[in-house]
């Protein structure tokens, strides 16, 4: 069995259903659980009960970025190969990823301004990651615009390929300049552990629980295009007739 | 309750935008679904 027959429509609407109500499942109790034993942790030391935050902040940017490289690579499969499937997941995951990164942007201001002195200040992440944000609305906007769906394809592909440099920057922003406000990595398997366990579990399962609730939420978007795509075709039949 | 000392303002706003947020683009996600499905369920009746 090959990966490529999920390209077909009727296939992929089978297999996405079936894993779908797991999906969900794990997605509210890992969010859920993530969350509250995030929200329950005792305060920093440094950052007091402003540590909290970061249950919330790490998951989403983690995704920001994710849900972009998905995209670049469902775009790939769509500019090589023409599956329209790859091209409507490209689609739905960008309001998620547009969603997560303004999470990740408010959370990460509020929290800055009580510890940095700022809500903003133009240090490469946050400055790749507002960039970021731009080019999710951009690529939206840019599917609404092109009244061709394969056109529209093409296009914002072209878009995803080019956004991907900020996607990329802003992961690894803070390892290029150092003179940014914005830490290091968090967790980071190079250098070993930097977070007490008492908070790093808690995110883990907030992670896991942002990374699958990201999935759900794009399985059920691209189910919805696909029956978009479906009725379009219908429509335009019945008015051929 | 938990006592979030001077930065409760803070935490509640990070956590209630982010909250909103979510619950936002789960709703609309739900809803556009739905549509979407009932639209082409009354198209196939009819074709």
């Amino acid at each position: 069995m090959s990966i490529w027959e999920y390209a077909n429509p009727v296939k992929f609407m089978r297999a996405s259903g079936a894993v779908l109500p797991w999906v969900v499942g794990g997605a509210a109790i890992c969010t859920l659980g993530g969350l509250i034993w995030g929200f329950l942790t005792p305060d920093d030391f440094k950052q007091g009960s402003t540590v909290k935050i970061l249950f919330l902040h790490v998951p989403a940017a983690l995704m920001a970025i994710n849900c972009w490289m998905m995209m670049l690579v469902a775009s790939l499969i769509w500019i090589v190969r023409r599956h329209h499937v790859s091209a409507l997941a490209a689609k739905a995951a960008a309001p998620v990823g547009a969603v997560m990164t303004l999470i990740a942007l408010i959370t990460g201001a509020v929290w800055g301004q009580p510890m940095w002195g700022t809500w903003w200040e133009w240090d490469p992440r946050l400055t790749s990651f507002l960039i970021l944000f731009l080019f999710y609305l951009g690529y939206i906007a840019l599917w609404e615009a092109v009244e061709d769906p394969d056109s529209a394809a093409d296009l914002t592909g072209v878009l995803c390929l080019v956004g991907s440099v900020f996607a990329l920057l802003s992961r690894y922003a803070v390892l290029f300049w150092n003179q940014g406000l914005h830490q290091g990595a968090s967790l980071s398997v190079a250098s070993g552990e930097r977070m007490s366990a008492t908070y790093r579990y808690p995110l883990y399962l907030a992670m896991l629980g942002f990374f699958l609730l990201t999935v759900a939420l794009i399985l059920i978007r691209t189910r919805t295009e696909i029956r978009r795509r479906r009725l379009a075709a219908l429509l335009a039949r019945e008015n051929r007739a | 309750m938990i006592d979030l000392g001077k930065y409760t303002v803070t935490v509640l706003s990070a956590y209630g935008a982010g909250i909103l947020l979510l619950a936002g683009i789960i709703l609309q996600t739900i809803a556009a679904n739905a549509r979407a499905r009932r639209a082409l369920e009354e198209q196939e009746k009819r074709g």
